[in-house]
């Protein structure tokens, strides 16, 4: 998309670290989130949920609940349209069953009230008539022959016959005489490895605000990482036009990919178009937990050959993933990101998506990578140990560089792999001493990154500050960031531009926060309106002194004559020609659409050193640093807070964080203490190293950075456990009881 | 039901509300009071976001009936900045060190912080994580969290 | 749901023996809050004791132990310097139960009703040799803490009776007690395993101890056997591994999400070992 020339490397703003547009509402209470959000007339839903993982809906009888004083409507399945097909069935399907309930939580009735407690008392009235089914949770379980089937007719063309029907979808791909490549390999590995499923765990659980007349006209307020998404799965699963619901996002309380998909939203719809009144739902956190998307829970064999000199000769896997009731999960982006670091002149890899009787999954930083370096990164440290082969030296051995073709295909553009492996290499933890019971891992990570469809507009205002309008919710500081490229585009300062998260009503169709995309996408989108404000300003300027648009230039946030040829006038400051934009042309703004596909991967390399109480198996991360290539870091603190906080998601996933299931199918820990984040006291401070390797795909070389760093703490500490221990955890969690059974089975 | 009428003072105002016998604090603060900083992120009192001071005590409003609030004193993070709108430190430093990025659990990490510097002026870092260990954030990792609580600290110790 | 702010435990007593539904004590709320919110217990009567003059103190008895209110909360005992020199082990596993916001709202009291096989500071107060009083229809009683749990969720406490306060003995000379757990994170846990050490020593020999272990059996347990590994010796490795042993025997734990029966049984004699070295090194320090 944009011209590799076109790159300015020269910034006055880019790089800085202001305040936050953001903060000082967020520091005194004032931001107001998707709970915050009130309606004159509003009433409160409830939302009726299976305590089965798996049932038939014999009968649902709600007249004790319409019986309640308070209570004005109350819907089921039955309230929705008919004819679905495809993704849009499963998303209807999942926000509120039809024939089965599929899993612990499934919604099943809700109920709009006066009040937040009559709603609540009057879902415990709905009577639920059940036939409990026999349930599968497990991904291995699902696929063997005499597993429940959880629904026929879910698999598609790719699965081949006699595989069980939870298995819905079989991909391959691969290259090179797998044989031969394994034959020249001095070491060869076969390792199985599984991860658990982990929620996202934004500490904001979701909340809507909805009205919907009879009309078909719509307002939708709730906090999301994408509305254009939510607006056309609410339409769809509602049978709506879709420009005739204005959604708009409120403040978001975190996401982490987890907001990018639709649960209350069409409930509290339906409840408003059925009772004639807006209608506000907010989950509570076992809600959350129990049925909105986690991630996927993987079971994976690798197979990997390893010459003595450290280079990789092949690499094979058969990657299982569950991603709950419905096709989805993540298997894909699991097995093009697992080696995707490396050269590998043989590969081949397997994968699966089956469905189990657990919730939909839902999109979680990565998705799907964690898994995938998990296994692959935790084999290459079992191969380096076994030779004593320096990690970081063999990853630098077998690293992809601009060139080289990816282990899923493509041909890699300019990327930063080798360049984080050297700065973790010279970074000081690297050499540091470990005390005892301590041991040392790395791991590197990829993720791809991503554009898609973005819309932007930007207007000058008549004191000559600039208001720029984006579609991606912020969720890590990108109305920081979009400001900053603003005032760089423009030369004006940052504190002149404000950025907004506008609703669908003002904007083309935006693709959610997702996929590392905002800073790139949009920002990128705000460059080019920036540019194109910047040529109605020079034309305006050119106006004035009756000169060539092309003799003029933007340049410090003033037009400019372009040289002494051009004539002699003095700058002609953006306020200037704002005050006069009224009689000079009209209001000036700026726009920019694209689905932008320049988006770099990136690439990051983790550090990090665990303690393990022999006699306990406890685990204590004393040292962590994250290196990761950031493209140009737009706002650097920003930046590092995404390296931190993917890290932490990482170290938590990897070490206590996890689904249970009982035998009943039911979700053992659907609360914060018995679903364990790292609070913290876990953690130490965890260091930074932004790496910048310029994306030729970004006027400025941003890549995205959001994502990455969830992806190498998972096999880090598994590395870092094997070095305090000298046992191997292929399992996560990595809990206390099952290290100390590795240590006491090791002897 | 009929609901209970309870006198209390938050922020230094007094206020009356009206409310059901089972409604928590957290819930009169913003239903009936609409003040909307305290957050509900869990409801159960493990993730800090709905934390408030009950006569100068840190507590989770979630873990607090709204009828147990009668003649007692609630400060909120509505009540941290002064009149007129200067922030506390630790609210600057919150903003300047990049403390936050959601910000749903930055109210309640603020109300808990400025509740630890009260009685320790010069809290270390592992202090600092100890107490704020019921205070979950899922964005930040916490580094930079403590490093504006510890800069905040210092600060005030020199204005003190 | 109806609240009751009596302002005696007769009164209290009187309203809890007339309730003819669930029946709940309010003192810091963080169990009855919690279950209230998800539905597990929504009682009819919620009486709220704070309101009763002197359940918010911490006074020392005649006998020099220490009388503590039933509704004092877990950061009250933290700052009372006296208490805390005499039964550092006590406190601390009071200080355990919950993050700092719930500490200020947590009680002695309400940790050991709410019945939970792992509430912290219950194996510390039954390790003090710790007693309730406690009022109702039939008068007023004094109990050991022991005999209060008797199952998960279950005390024996009768209709109308109510807990007034926790009774600590005299502390006495060269004595020390500690309190350990185990959680797989650092806070915010409940107890995978706990394990509480009250000693006496006559110089390096220790003269008495008893030892209370919890999260291992359905209520915390006093292992008479463990601290009778203890007295007589010098906690030379010989009488520790006879600790470990008796606590690991004493063990009759369940595999649940938060571990496993072999983790709780290898980790309660770990930490017994741990736990002792503590208390011991207390009572030495002691005067």
């Amino acid at each position: 998309m944009m011209a590799l020339d076109d790159r300015k490397t020269n910034f006055k703003y880019i790089g800085t670290r202001p305040d936050r547009p953001d903060g000082l509402d967020k520091v005194t209470g004032r931001a107001r989130y998707g709970a915050d959000i009130q309606a004159p007339g509003m009433l409160h839903g409830a939302i009726v949920r299976s305590p089965h993982a798996h049932a038939r809906i014999l009968k649902i009888d709600a007249s004790k609940a319409l019986a309640l004083k308070g209570v004005k409507a109350v819907v089921t399945r039955a309230d929705f349209p008919t004819g679905l097909t495809g993704e849009d069935w499963n998303l209807q399907e999942n926000v509120m069953a039809g024939e089965k309930a599929l899993y612990d939580g499934h919604a099943v009735a809700a109920v709009a009230a006066s009040s937040a407690l009559i709603a609540r008392d009057a879902a415990k009235l709905v009577e639920v008539e059940y036939e409990p089914l026999p349930h599968v949770t497990d991904v291995d379980a699902a696929m063997r022959p005499d597993a429940p089937v959880i629904r026929e007719g879910a698999a598609d063309y790719s699965v081949p016959e006699g595989m069980h029907p939870n298995v819905v979808r079989r991909i391959e791909f691969g290259r090179g005489d797998m044989d031969a490549a394994f034959a020249e390999a001095d070491e060869v590995l076969e390792a199985t490895y599984r991860t658990e499923a982990t929620h996202q765990g934004y500490i904001e659980p979701h909340a809507c605000l909805a009205q919907l007349g009879a009309d078909g006209k719509g307002e939708l307020w709730c906090c999301t990482q994408g509305h254009w998404f939510v607006r056309r799965m609410c339409a769809s699963v509602l049978g709506l036009d879709a420009s005739q619901l204005r959604v708009t996002p409120s403040e978001i309380g975190g996401g982490f990919g987890g907001k990018t998909t639709i649960f209350i939203d069409p409930v509290a719809l339906a409840l408003s178009r059925k009772a004639g009144r807006p209608v506000k739902i907010v989950m509570s956190r076992s809600e959350v937990l129990r049925a909105t998307g986690p991630t996927a829970s993987a079971s994976m064999d690798i197979k990997l050959g390893m010459k003595r000199d450290g280079t990789i000769t092949a690499a094979q896997g058969t990657f299982r993933l569950q991603g709950g009731a419905f096709p989805g999960a993540p298997t894909a982006e699991t097995m093009q990101c697992a080696f995707a670091c490396y050269e590998i002149p043989a590969i081949l890899e397997i994968g699966y998506d089956v469905i189990t009787n657990r919730p939909k999954q839902a999109a979680y930083r990565a998705p799907g990578a964690p898994m995938g370096a998990f296994a692959a990164e935790s084999a290459i440290d079992e191969l380096c140990r076994r030779m004593g082969l320096d990690p970081l030296e063999v990853r630098l051995k077998n690293a992809v560089k601009e060139g080289s073709k990816s282990s899923y295909g493509p041909t890699y553009p300019r990327i930063g792999l080798v360049e984080t492996l050297e700065a973790a290499k010279a970074h000081p933890h690297y050499s540091a001493p470990l005390g005892p019971n301590q041991g040392r891992g790395v791991a590197s990570g990829y993720w791809f990154n991503w554009g898609g469809e973005t819309s932007v507009s930007m207007a000058v205002s008549e004191d000559g500050t600039v208001q720029v309008s984006v579609g991606t919710p912020d969720i890590g500081g990108s109305r920081a960031s979009m400001s900053l490229m603003a005032a760089e585009a423009l030369g004006i300062p940052y504190e002149n531009v404000r950025c907004n998260v506008v609703d669908t009503g003002a904007l083309g169709v935006n693709e959610p926060t997702h996929g590392s995309r905002a800073t790139y996408a949009s920002g990128l989108a705000t460059i080019e309106a920036a540019r194109e404000i910047a040529g109605k300003l020079c034309q305006r300027a050119a106006d004035k002194w009756g000169i060539d648009a092309e003799a003029v230039i933007w340049e410090d946030g003033c037009a400019k004559p372009s040289g002494p040829n051009a004539g002699d006038f003095p700058p002609m400051p953006i306020a200037e020609i704002a005050a006069e934009m009224g009689q000079t042309g009209g209001p000036i703004s700026g726009h920019f659409e694209a689905t932008p596909n320049g988006h770099g991967g990136s690439f990051g390399t983790h550090i990090v050193d665990i303690e393990v109480d022999p006699e306990t198996g406890r685990t204590t991360v004393v040292r962590y640093t994250v290196v990761q290539d950031a493209g140009k870091a737009i706002h650097p603190a920003y930046v590092e807070g995404q390296f931190q906080g993917g890290a932490a998601q990482g170290i938590g996933w990897a070490l206590n964080e996890e689904y249970i299931y009982g035998t009943d199918g039911r979700l053992q820990n659907p609360v914060f203490l018995d679903y364990r984040v790292p609070v913290a006291s876990d953690l130490p401070m965890i260091d930074t190293v932004i790496v910048e390797v310029p994306n030729p795909g970004h006027p400025y070389g941003v890549r995205g950075v959001g994502e990455t760093g969830i992806t190498p703490p998972l096999p880090a500490i598994a590395n870092a456990v094997a070095g305090a221990t000298g046992v191997r955890l292929r399992q996560l969690p990595m809990t206390p009881p099952r290290i100390l059974a590795a240590i006491q089975a090791n002897g | 039901m009929s609901m209970m009428h309870v006198n209390t003072t938050v922020n230094g105002d007094e206020v009356e509300f009206l409310c059901d016998s089972r409604e928590t604090l957290l819930d009169a603060l913003r239903d009936r009071l609409g003040q909307m900083g305290a957050k509900e992120g869990c409801g159960t009192g493990d993730c800090g976001a709905c934390s408030v001071t009950l006569d100068g005590r840190l507590v989770c409003s979630c873990l607090v009936l709204a009828a147990e609030a009668e003649g007692r004193q609630v400060g909120t993070v509505e009540g941290m900045a002064e009149d007129g709108g200067t922030l506390h430190p630790l609210q600057r430093k919150f903003i300047e060190h990049a403390a936050l990025q959601c910000g749903i659990c930055t109210p309640g990490i603020l109300v808990a912080a400025k509740a630890l510097l009260e009685q320790n002026p010069d809290p270390s870092e592992t202090e600092i994580r100890y107490w704020l260990a019921g205070n979950l954030c899922r964005c930040t990792g916490y580094d930079k969290i403590v490093r504006a609580v510890l800069d905040a600290a210092a600060e005030m110790r020199e204005d003190a | 749901m109806r609240y009751h702010t009596p302002s005696s435990f007769e009164e209290a007593s009187e309203i809890a023996a007339a309730a003819p539904g669930i029946t709940r004590i309010l003192a810091g709320g963080t169990d009855v809050l919690v279950q209230l919110r998800a539905d597990i217990v929504e009682p009819d009567d919620l009486i709220d004791i704070k309101r009763i003059s002197g359940t918010g103190d911490i006074t020392r008895s005649d006998d020099g132990g220490w009388v503590i209110g039933a509704a004092v909360p877990g950061v009250s005992l933290s700052e009372h310097a006296a208490l805390c020199a005499d039964w550092p082990g006590v406190v601390e596993g009071m200080a355990l139960v919950g993050s700092t916001q719930v500490q200020g709202r947590a009680t002695l009291t309400g940790n050991l009703c709410n019945g939970s096989p792992a509430a912290d500071s219950v194996p510390g107060m039954i390790a003090a040799g710790a007693e309730v009083s406690v009022v109702g229809p039939q008068g007023p009683r004094r109990i050991a803490i022991e005999s209060v749990p008797v199952g998960p969720g279950k005390i024996s406490l009768a209709k109308g009776e109510i807990v007034t306060a926790i009774h600590l003995p005299s502390r006495g000379a060269q004595g020390g007690d500690a309190y350990e757990r185990f959680i797989p994170r650092t806070e915010m846990d409940i107890a995978v395993v706990g394990v509480a050490v009250n000693l006496r020593r006559d110089g390096a020999t220790i003269t008495e101890a008893r030892v209370a272990i919890g999260a291992v059996a359905p209520t915390p347990l006093l292992v008479p056997e463990a601290g009778a590994a203890l007295v007589g010796s010098t906690l030379d490795d010989a009488s520790l591994a006879a600790l470990s042993e008796a606590v690991s025997a004493a063990c009759n734990p369940i595999d649940d999400k938060r571990g496993t029966i072999e983790f709780r049984t290898h980790v309660a004699g770990v930490l017994a070992k741990r736990v002792a070295r503590t208390a011991y090194d207390r009572a030495g320090d002691a005067k």
